[in-house]
């Protein structure tokens, strides 16, 4: 088997992310799904490193988990105070930013 | 002491009193008249100084200078407050002064009445002032703020009685007309500095001889506008007219004898540039001529005596501005001609002040007549200033216009005989329409009427301080002329500033001569046949259409209202509707079409943030697509 | 070695071909689920899966990690908040805003197409593998590069961390704006009101079953709200047993009745 094929599969991981960040209303779906695509891209991150035959793919991944982290504790944050005024998680609730 | 040094003071002094009489208050309204009229005679003290002076110099050593302080002193442009006083300057500064001690005096007896003399006294000496300013300055800059001065101060004193609207409307117009010249000058500095890089005299005549007569035409012809607007010449001249409504000593002073001379004095001053712009100068001189002939014709038609004499000021100018225009032939003879003209107009005007100071303001002069036995002395000094403005042999008007005549001949080719005959002719009008003045206000039958209120005009003989003036002027204008010409004068004065080449007409001297005295005996019989062996009709008949034409001073408010009036209406109205419909059309349509792209983009900002998302992920499509796509390129 | 030489056990393809179906799997269960427990956990087993990918790239530190941080923290994170804003809530799949659910459908098949054509696009000849840079270990090699060529980065992570959970402590607080009042307080006002002086009824009373989210009937059979707690009844958690309380209690009666023979009143 080609290696090439974690980066088709880390491809469609990403795209099914971005199309649940779509199409989800609730908040803590739509997050999921961001964390999703992260992951995917880690994916690719940790094949390429295997192709380059070094580790810095590896450590970017490495950041990137990280940064998951501290998204995720502030985004669920977020939600969970929009809950408590709005008591909702829909995403479409919060739309009163508009003209 | 340095002599030098009283250069300032000359303009100091009328402006320190402009000042104090104007910042004074009320308080001051019982001296006020005395100190503008001994600091005018200050000035004139001063100038006799100065000129006695420069008498005792050599002619070609006669420049003083001095050097106030730098107005603007930057890099590459020069401003300074300095004055510059030759010959010319020297010349002006005691008409200036002289003139206007004699008519400071005379306002103290005719503005006794009025309440507010103190700010009458105020603005001449402002005037003044200004004026000096403007014959001092040592460059166009400083010649300028004079030059705005003096209008300011005409603005201020022929709307002096601002009560009634002629007056006020007359004092606009001026300054309005006024504008359209200054503007000509404004521009003339600006080509100044930009061609020669500085504005002072000296340096810019220097440097005359190397710059290309297109520029040289440019500056002339626009310092020809200025001068225009200045001295009421055609076609600026409609403003000189309604001017007559300030005060007689107003008339007399600025209207006459000084600051309606200013463009001859800009003319003058600026020979070098003139001399080296033919055409330019044939423009003033054409300009002069056509002046002549029109104040003339106005000045026949005219039953107001202070228009009728403003329209000969008018016509007289044009004679110094055609003298002006001949170039070196005739700078001299236009100088000598505006100081002879200075004495005989304002002793006219003084004149005609005193004669309506004694007929209760009456202007008309078909409600005046036999009024000689009745005021002896304005009737000897009118009748002196009469005779020299005719250019009676002997008299001051006889030697300086006679020359101009000269000049104009000496010209050559057909301009020549052209402007030479139209001077003439003028000579003759100017016979007719002074014999009719002085036919109507003086002989002849009372035609005196009660004025508004009921009075009968009880005429007297106007007051000391009035007859005074009127004296010293009548013996100016019998001799001024003669003083100056014998043994050439006035021309060896002049001439190390103006330069003088002299003219060679195709027709003798003496037939010229006879042939202007001549003219004159035409005008005054014509004169006399009609005016003076007939009654003259209380009301003025209908006249000739060039009779009617002249009485509305030739028509040129009508062609300034069809003209500048009615074009800039349309010209308005013509932008205006290019402005509604072009510049609002693409301005409105500009607009509603953002509008409504806008309302349309609007709905796509929805508030819901997935759909942002879709933006940002479709856009991350486009991206990806175009990247592969350059790749594939 | 280039790449067309380059190639993986059997064993790893294999593990890929199932596991890779798995994950997708997971994926699309985690946006397919209506309920936001269900898509933690589709989500959680794709995590899983990849922690298997990680350490069959030879990322064996990731791999750990990518368990411990992400199935174990983060996952449970999510768990907890889903927890708060209600397990039992499940989301309606109908679309709401127009065309939205078309545009991205083009946009997502648009978009996975253009990558997935542009990875088999891309030039990737040079495959070298890691056992030249894993020589020393793996922990070892990241932690050597951590320290020494991304040290800022790392220490500036930190920064973003402590940042994150002041952050996440900032939003979730509230303010309390007066003082909390005290039993003695509550009780005094209950008095004063006149309303409920004892205590409020408890849940599940004659029901079949005592639970907290089954409201307690009144005499004559109908649901007391005031049973139920007070957050349960904002989200609407409440089971309503009143009927079918009844239904049973009729359908006790009438087998009583049937087996005591008593007809008329089993009629009745």
């Amino acid at each position: 088997m080609n290696p090439v094929n974690y980066l088709y599969l880390a491809a469609l991981l990403f795209t099914i992310g971005a199309i649940g960040v779509l199409i989800r209303r609730n908040a803590i779906i739509v997050f999921m799904c961001i964390e999703l695509m992260l992951n995917a891209c880690n994916l690719t991150f940790v094949a390429f490193s295997r192709m380059h035959g070094n580790l810095d793919g590896q450590i970017i991944a490495f950041f990137t988990m990280v940064v998951a982290a501290a998204e995720v504790v502030v985004g669920l944050a977020i939600i969970v105070s929009l809950f408590r005024t709005r008591h909702s998680a829909s995403v479409d609730d919060a739309s009163l930013m508009k003209l | 002491m340095n002599t030098e040094n009283l250069i300032a003071l000359l303009v100091a002094a009328p402006l320190l009193g402009a000042a104090v009489l104007l910042c004074g208050g009320r308080a001051l309204d019982r001296v006020g008249h005395l100190l503008g009229t001994l600091l005018a005679a200050v000035s004139f003290v001063i100038a006799v100084v100065l000129f006695s002076d420069l008498v005792g110099k050599s002619p070609h050593d006669r420049t003083l200078t001095q050097h106030l302080f730098s107005w603007v002193p930057v890099e590459g442009f020069q401003a300074d407050v300095s004055f510059q006083l030759d010959q010319l300057s020297m010349t002006f500064v005691l008409l200036i002064t002289g003139v206007g001690t004699l008519i400071h005096m005379y306002s103290i007896g005719y503005m006794e009445h009025d309440e507010r003399r103190r700010r009458f006294f105020g603005y001449l000496n402002l005037f003044l002032a200004a004026m000096l300013l403007l014959v001092l300055a040592d460059n166009y800059l400083l010649l300028y703020v004079g030059w705005e001065g003096v209008g300011l101060a005409s603005y201020l004193l022929i709307g002096f009685w601002q009560h009634k609207p002629s007056a006020a409307t007359a004092a606009k117009k001026a300054f309005l007309v006024n504008r359209v010249g200054d503007m000509g000058l404004s521009i003339a500095i600006m080509i100044m500095f930009s061609t020669f890089g500085t504005f002072a005299f000296k340096p810019v005549f220097d440097s005359v001889g190397d710059t290309s007569q297109g520029k040289l035409t440019a500056i002339g012809l626009t310092l020809l506008l200025a001068a225009c607007g200045k001295s009421a010449q055609v076609p600026l001249q409609s403003w000189l007219g309604d001017a007559m409504e300030g005060p007689t000593p107003v008339s007399a002073l600025i209207h006459a004898a000084t600051m309606v001379t200013a463009g001859v004095y800009l003319i003058v001053r600026s020979g070098v540039i003139f001399n080296g712009a033919p055409d330019a100068q044939l423009a003033t001189a054409v300009v002069g001529a056509v002046t002549l002939m029109f104040g003339a014709i106005v000045g026949c038609a005219k039953d107001d005596i202070k228009k009728a004499l403003a329209g000969s000021t008018m016509s007289q100018i044009g004679y110094m501005v055609l003298a002006a225009g001949l170039g070196p032939v005739g700078y001299v003879f236009a100088i000598m001609h505006l100081v002879t003209h200075g004495f005989f107009k304002a002793g006219l005007f003084l004149g005609a002040g005193s004669v309506m100071h004694g007929m209760n303001d009456e202007v008309d002069m078909r409600r005046y007549g036999a009024l000689r036995k009745y005021m002896p002395i304005t009737f000897a000094t009118f009748t002196l200033a009469y005779l020299a403005i005719i250019g009676f042999p002997g008299l001051s008007g006889f030697f300086s216009k006679d020359k101009i005549i000269e000049a104009a001949f000496a010209k050559g080719g057909t301009e020549g005989w052209i402007l030479g005959i139209t001077a003439v002719v003028g000579a003759a009008v100017t016979a007719f329409y002074m014999t009719r003045i002085m036919l109507m206000t003086f002989f002849g039958e009372k035609r005196w009427v009660p004025d508004e209120q009921g009075n009968e005009p009880h005429p007297h003989e106007a007051p000391s301080s009035m007859t005074i003036p009127m004296l010293v002027l009548a013996v100016g204008s019998v001799f001024a002329g003669g003083i100056f010409s014998l043994g050439d004068r006035f021309l060896k004065w002049l001439e190390p500033v103006t330069g003088h080449t002299e003219g060679h007409s195709p027709i003798s001297t003496g037939a010229i001569t006879g042939a202007t005295v001549a003219c004159m005996l035409i005008g005054m019989g014509v004169a006399w046949v009609m005016y003076g062996r007939r009654d003259v009709p209380a009301l003025a008949p209908r006249g000739s259409l060039l009779t009617r034409a002249a009485r509305r001073d030739l028509l040129q408010d009508d062609f300034n209202h069809v003209v500048l009036v009615r074009g800039g209406e349309h010209l308005t109205r013509s932008l205006v509707y290019v402005d509604h419909t072009l510049v609002d059309g693409v301005v409105n349509g500009t607009a509603a079409s953002v509008g409504g792209l806008s309302g349309r983009l609007r709905k796509l900002q929805n508030g819901y943030v997935r759909s942002y998302a879709v933006s940002m992920f479709g856009g991350a499509a486009v991206i990806i697509a175009a990247t592969l796509l350059m790749r594939a390129v | 070695m280039t790449l067309a030489a380059y190639s993986t056990s059997t064993g790893e393809a294999f593990q890929f071909w199932v596991l890779g179906t798995v994950a997708v799997l997971g994926a699309l269960g985690t946006i397919l689920m209506r309920r936001a427990v269900h898509s933690a956990l589709c989500l959680a087993g794709t995590m899983i899966v990849l922690a298997v990918f990680y350490l069959a790239n030879g990322a064996y530190f990731l791999g750990i990690v990518q368990i411990i941080v992400y199935t174990g923290a983060i996952m449970m994170l999510f768990l907890f908040v889903v927890m708060l804003v209600g397990v039992t809530a499940a989301d309606s799949l109908k679309e709401t805003i127009k065309g939205q659910r078309w545009l991205a459908a083009l946009c997502g098949v648009g978009f996975g197409v253009l990558l997935l054509a542009g990875i088999a696009n891309a030039s990737l000849k040079q495959f070298d593998g890691l056992s030249d840079a894993n020589a020393q270990g793996n922990v070892q090699g990241l932690a050597a590069l951590i320290f020494t060529k991304y040290v800022f980065a790392f220490e500036i992570t930190g920064a973003l961390l402590i940042t994150a959970a002041v952050g996440a402590m900032v939003l979730t607080h509230r303010e309390r704006t007066e003082r909390p009042r005290t039993q003695r307080e509550l009780s005094e006002q209950r008095v004063r009101e006149g309303k409920h002086v004892p205590p409020l009824p408890a849940p599940g009373v004659y029901a079949r079953h005592n639970a907290v989210d089954v409201a307690g009937l009144l005499p004559d059979g109908t649901p007391s709200e005031l049973t139920v707690n007070k957050t349960l009844r904002a989200r609407g958690q409440i089971r309503d047993v009143s009927s079918k309380a009844l239904n049973d209690l009729k359908a006790l009666e009438q087998r009583s009745a049937e087996r005591l023979d008593r007809p008329e009143e089993a009629s009745k």
